[in-house]
């Protein structure tokens, strides 16, 4: 087996021996039991104080729902306006404009829900402090607000009838503290030492040999860059992202970056299981998940180490694979990993051109963003999964003759409701916003637009149509990578995945929570030999059935018009 | 009763065939969104069908004509299954409620005189009388006397049965026949609200209630309608994107497909079956939501006598004392015993019989002595002086030593032995001096321990309910196999466990006859009332079993089960046969524009109008073709709910997607000969 293979085998299983202990750990922080990192309450008490939040107070569901949207409605207010006067603020070195309302729109809605998907570019975009105090202090919250999501849904389960879910508050400060600022700590000084930026001066210069003046920018980017991966936000401090050699210097700051993003949603999985002490059940999803990296994972290795089959037809030997798009300190392996990894999980992030990849890969990048929720995003990858969960329970339930339960508190009419509502709506956003936006590009490409429609797309034909669909499919996903080629950086494009974007990351919250809460105040029912149990290998190849087919369904038309329609094509 | 049993009756079908045509009215059709959706469709296939013999553009006429007349068989075929399970649940019914229409009733006027009206004029509260020989014109109560009453016409049991007023036995159904004596009865339901007539209602429709499990089913599949109907609208500009121009019969084929038609076509006649199969295990269920009820049952109280065991007590032993042969103490046994009418006697002349001891007939100038609650003992003096005696234990140990004579220890013994293992024994004397015991057992019925081991893979935990003291009653418990017994019990010790087990979050079922069950059968999850049991409790219970037979609860649970597993198999296959369709319609529409997209046909399908007829066609044949399985219901089998699953999930998820693989292919070579 090559070097290449065995990297991303090495970096798998280290992401395992992290995230396994790290879900234990989890659990018991949110179950308030002893850990070792207690000596951080007084920070914590410290913070509860400052903003008069009682945490013994306990809340229903709604109650959380509440809480969670009100303090993000705060976040998008205060980052709108930041990012709109950065020009008059202090912390500008390079004298980056501010910026327009709806590049601001998108850009504050996109931090805000997680998804960090950029129409701007880093170094020409924003100052320093929105980079610090409006960007990465949203990479913290909108994590941790997952999180805390995804904990009051722990909650729900714990006990066998219960209404009192917690603080919310407890939660989303110990999401932090307890977690995500230690963790991004360490990091940041481990991108630092190897030679990632932390420095508030402005550009640098040098002449090159050819005698060039080369302005570089530069600034506070690895606490960025650490949080980025921790949080699964994805968004970079510079324009390239994580191709870019400040933000990830070489294949070890790779290695790394790589294993941080993928902790925490494992480490939700694992946690879930202990906090409600049935950790087989944790065991079975995770198996389901890692069963759904793999399957995605595997094809995109043999597409991109098989290289370009367009230039084989020419005879030109790719022993490298297709190297199009990539960094040379990366390759192709690692890079179809990250893609596959920043695409299952919301990360967004990219170590490679995804517009480069090959046409096949484009199929995989653009399912593991649709289906969201193999590992998925920090909480809301586990929030996403249970609505497949329930729909799995609710049939599987029916199958074996009873009315459907999980884990002993029955799936009715209501639960369903809303758990159709859910997976209804990504189709609806993803192929509605494509929908508009082919009609937009095919009908009315010479609108007297700013950037007119016709203008949108670097590659017309299928491959533009898979930038589209990218697009919408990355804002749905609140993933936040894009497929490039795309001019994105308009009214159209801002609008309408800001729009896409919030609702692709609210509704989906509100809909498993309060599925959760309606679950866990239902009367508890033992379990018997007619109960289905869901910690099973059968009911578990169920949920994959259900996840696989639903997604398969709604986008295999979008999809064979986009990717698979390049690939057949390219073939001939 | 005679159970019909043939699926599709050419007297039915014909019914049924003229209902799917009425079924078409839209205001009846949007109770069902998913076949809604397809009748829109059809309805826009007959205009493009129009429109495309003057103008070009979407496709030949016929095709589109082709394609509108699958479409309307679709619908049609949905409309024709839920149909035909109405017709079989009505005629079922009719065939239970023809029995007793038009039959004279002597109604009993306030002034004493008797005057014939037909039966379906009698009211509420009117009193009517049956004579030997007479057909009782309506359900009823007995408010005097007492009959033997013929009940084969709903029971199909020819053995008469006796209903007297008072009691528990004093309900009277109409249809049934009066063999002797003459009972006054009063008329407890009006005219068209029997509970037959209540049934007839729920299955004709026009009262028929969604269960909860079918409401949430239909917002699924409902929720799947839309994502198809997103799917295909948007697949327009999508198409118009990639210069692929998309005829509106494509369009509407390729949503027709997709949508669960398979499933949203049959899911009332499902539900309605689930009530036919109850009312052909003699069972008339008040609702819908009471055999879905019945699926997830947890707990299942079943009364000792007569369900766990045969009616009666049964002698089994004869212990003659030491000293004593037994053939002398069968004759006096048998002796003790010819007066008996009581079941538990004549077993004790049957036992002897077995045994070879005949006596016959009652010996010259004898005299009975009666069972009286003073000396709980009975036997017979004869002529020679002979005093025999046979009684309980204590009272005929006090006798004996109240005579001066000794009791044997051995006779203590058996006694005690006999009492630990379940039996009650009798104690014979002759003259005061005790001979011997006669063991009575409790006859488990054959076959029922396999039964309880069939409920407990199913999940269900099984309760004796018995006035036995605990011993006995613990006795049998373990030697039938039920999972847990009340001894003693008396009617508010079964509320009890009823309430307590509800509180742990059980559903439990149980079956009752007397007015004091009736608390007990209201707060039961599914109550079933025996027919031959009191008004109120039939009342209280929310299903009643015309055969009165207490075993029949097992057959309501697995009718529940059955009910939704039929519902998911087919929601499963139903969505499985989805991937098939993509990969014949998919490549079918873009092939033209988009010629490498012939690698996704890897049916290799004739051609694009061939591949969506195949897939139109496969997707309208395929309700017709699984009506049986919905009347019928998929089976259950009791293997734990896990490996079920697997089962399930292999035959109609994986067998849901191959099939129209193969089903779709074949098609596809059918209309290639013609295309």
């Amino acid at each position: 087996m090559n070097t290449e293979l065995i990297g991303i085998i090495a970096t798998f299983l280290l992401t395992l021996v992290i995230a396994i202990p790290l879900g234990k750990y989890l659990a018991r922080v949110f179950a308030g039991e002893k850990v070792w990192t207690d000596f951080l309450k007084p920070l914590e008490t410290g913070i509860y104080k400052l903003s008069g939040i009682n945490i013994k107070e306990q809340m229903n569901w709604k109650q959380q729902l509440k809480a969670l949207l009100t303090i993000n409605t705060l976040w998008l207010f205060y980052g709108f306006f930041v990012l709109i006067f950065q020009d008059k603020l202090p912390f500008n070195p390079d004298r980056n404009p501010g910026m327009t309302p709806d590049l601001a729109f998108n850009t504050i809605i996109s931090f805000v829900a997680n998804c960090n998907l950029q129409h701007y570019s880093g170094e020409s975009g924003v100052s320093y402090l929105t980079q610090q105090y409006v960007l990465m202090f949203l990479q913290f919250v909108s994590a941790a607000t997952g999180i805390a999501a995804a904990v009051v849904l722990f909650k729900a389960f714990r006990d066998k009838t219960t209404t009192d879910l917690g603080n919310f508050w407890e939660f989303f400060v110990k999401s932090i503290t307890r977690l995500l600022l230690p963790l991004s700590f360490v990091m940041a000084l481990i991108l630092t030492f190897n030679g990632t930026p932390a420095s508030y001066e402005g550009k640098d210069r040098f002449i090159s040999v050819q005698g060039d003046t080369v302005n570089v920018s530069r600034g506070p980017a690895a606490q960025m860059i650490a949080i980025k991966h921790l949080g699964t936000n994805g968004g970079g401090y510079f324009g390239a992202n994580s191709a870019h050699p400040f933000e990830n210097p070489g294949y070890f700051t790779n290695m790394v970056e790589l294993i941080a993003q993928v902790i925490v949603p494992i480490a939700m999985v694992i946690a879930f299981g202990y906090f409600i002490r049935r950790k087989k059940l944790a065991w079975t999803i995770f198996g389901v998940m890692t069963i759904g990296l793999f399957m995605l994972l595997l094809p995109m290795l043999s597409s991109e180490l098989g290289g370009n089959p367009a230039l084989g037809k020419m005879g030109i030997s790719q022993t490298t694979g297709a190297m199009e798009g990539k960094e040379v300190r990366f390759g192709p392996a690692a890079s179809a990993y990250w893609a596959t990894v920043t695409t299952i999980i919301s990360t967004g992030s990219v170590n490679s051109m995804h517009d480069s990849s090959m046409p096949m890969s484009g199929t995989w990048q653009l399912l593991g963003m649709m289906i969201n929720s193999f590992y998925g995003g920090c909480g809301v990858g586990l929030l996403n999964y249970f609505i497949y969960l329930i729909i799995a329970v609710f049939i599987s339930g029916l199958m074996v003759g009873r009315t459907p339960e999980f884990l002993g508190h029955k799936v009715e009419a209501r639960e369903i409701k809303i758990a159709a509502i859910i997976t209804l709506l990504s189709p609806f956003l993803i192929l509605v916003g494509t929908a508009i936006a082919s009609y937009i590009f095919t009908n009315h490409g010479n609108a007297a637009w700013a950037v007119q429609p016709k203008s949108w797309l670097n590659n017309p034909g299928f491959h533009g149509f898979s930038e589209m669909l990218y697009e919408m499919t990355s804002s749905n996903a609140n993933n936040g990578s894009g497929f490039e080629g795309l001019g994105d950086n308009n009214i159209f494009w801002n609008l309408s995945t800001g729009i896409v974007i919030f609702l692709g990351r609210f509704l989906p919250i509100i809909g498993p929570v309060a599925i959760a809460g309606l679950l866990g105040a239902k009367k508890f029912i033992p379990e018997s030999a007619g109960t289905l149990k869901t910690d099973t290998k059968t009911f578990a190849l169920m949920t994959f059935a259900v996840i696989i087919v639903l997604n398969a369904l709604s986008y295999f038309p979008a999809l064979a018009l986009g990717p698979l329609a390049e690939y057949f094509t390219m073939l001939k | 009763m005679k159970p019909n049993n043939k699926l599709f009756e050419p007297a039915l079908v014909q019914t049924a065939l003229k209902q799917s045509f009425i079924k078409l009215d839209p205001r009846v059709m949007v109770r069902n969104p998913v076949m809604f959706t397809v009748e829109i469709g059809t309805l826009i296939m007959a205009y493009v069908t129009v429109y495309s013999f003057s103008r070009s553009g979407q496709g030949a006429p016929l095709y589109n004509f082709f394609i509108f007349l699958v479409l309307l068989l679709t619908v049609l075929f949905a409309n024709f299954a839920e149909a035909i399970a109405e017709a079989r649940g009505k005629a079922q019914a009719d065939s239970l409620r023809k029995t007793r229409e038009e039959t004279p009733a002597k109604v009993l006027l306030d002034n004493g005189r008797i005057e014939i009206r037909s039966s379906n004029q009698l009211k509420k509260g009117d009193v009517f009388i049956c004579e030997a020989g007479d057909t009782i014109p309506t359900d009823g109560e007995i408010i005097e006397g007492i009959a033997t009453i013929d009940e084969s016409a709903i029971t199909g049991e020819s053995a008469p049965v006796i209903r007297e007023s008072g009691g528990d036995k004093s309900s009277v159904t109409g249809g049934t026949k009066v063999l002797s004596d003459e009972i006054k009865v009063q008329v407890s339901t009006a005219p068209g609200e029997s509970f037959l007539d209540k049934m007839i209602a729920l299955v004709e429709g026009a009262s028929r209630q969604k269960t909860p499990n079918e409401i949430a089913l239909t917002i699924l599949l409902a929720s799947f309608t839309l994502v198809f109907i997103i799917v295909c609208v948007t697949l327009k500009p999508f198409a118009d994107y990639a210069n692929t121009p998309i005829t509106i019969a494509a369009l509407i084929s390729l949503f027709v497909c997709l949508i669960p038609t398979t499933i949203g076509g049959l899911l009332s006649a499902i539900g309605i079956a689930g009530m036919d199969r109850a009312l052909r295990a003699n069972v008339i269920t008040k609702s819908g939501k009471a055999v879905e009820t019945a699926g997830d049952i947890d707990v299942l109280l079943l009364d000792k006598t007569g369900t766990i065991t045969i009616g009666n007590r049964k002698a089994t032993n004869f212990y003659p004392t030491a000293g004593i042969n037994i053939k002398s103490f069968t004759d006096a046994c048998v002796l003790s015993s010819l007066a008996d009418e009581t079941p538990e006697g004549k077993s004790i002349i049957e036992l002897a019989a077995e045994q070879g001891v005949k006596i016959q007939g009652t010996p010259e100038g004898s005299a009975f002595i009666k069972f009286t609650a003073e000396t709980r003992s009975s036997g017979l003096d004869t002529a020679d002086g002979k005093r025999i005696r046979k009684g309980a234990f204590d009272s005929m140990r006090s006798m004996v030593q109240k005579a001066g004579n000794h009791f044997p220890s051995d006779i203590e013994d058996h006694v005690k032995a006999i009492a630990t293992n379940g039996g009650t024994p009798l104690v014979v004397a002759e003259n005061e001096q005790a001979l011997g015991v006669i063991e009575l057992q409790d006859i488990i019925k054959p076959g029922i321990s396999e039964r309880f081991e069939r409920l407990r893979k199913m999940g269900v935990k099984t309760v004796m309910v018995t006035g036995d003291n605990p011993l006995t009653a613990k006795y049998i418990a373990e030697k039938a196999g039920v999972d847990d017994f009340i001894a003693e019990a008396k009617p508010e010790d079964k509320m009890n466990y009823i309430k307590d087990e509800q509180t742990l979050g059980k559903l439990v079922a149980m079956m009752g006859d007397g007015t004091n069950d009736a608390p007990a059968l209201a707060q039961a999850d599914v109550g079933v009332a025996m027919n031959s049991g009191t008004q109120v409790a039939k009342e209280a219970g929310n299903m009643v079993d015309l055969d009165n037979d207490p075993t029949k609860l097992i057959e309501i649970v697995e009718i529940g089960k059955q009910l939704l597993i039929t519902r998911g198999t087919l929601t499963t296959f139903s969505i499985a046969n989805d991937v098939a369709k993509y990969f014949a319609i998919v490549p079918a529409l873009f092939i033209a524009s988009i010629p490498a997209l012939q690698s996704l046909n890897i049916m290799g399908l004739h051609s694009p109008e061939s591949a969506i007829m195949s897939a139109v066609i496969f997707n309208a044949i395929i309700i017709p073709i699984l009506i049986p399985l919905a009347l019928k219901g998929v089976a259950y089998k009791p293997i734990g709910a896990t490996a079920l699953l697997r089962r399930n999930l292999f035959i109609y998820g994986i067998g849901g997607v191959v099939a129209p693989f193969i089903g779709i292919k074949i098609i596809d070579l059918l209309v290639g000969l013609f295309v």
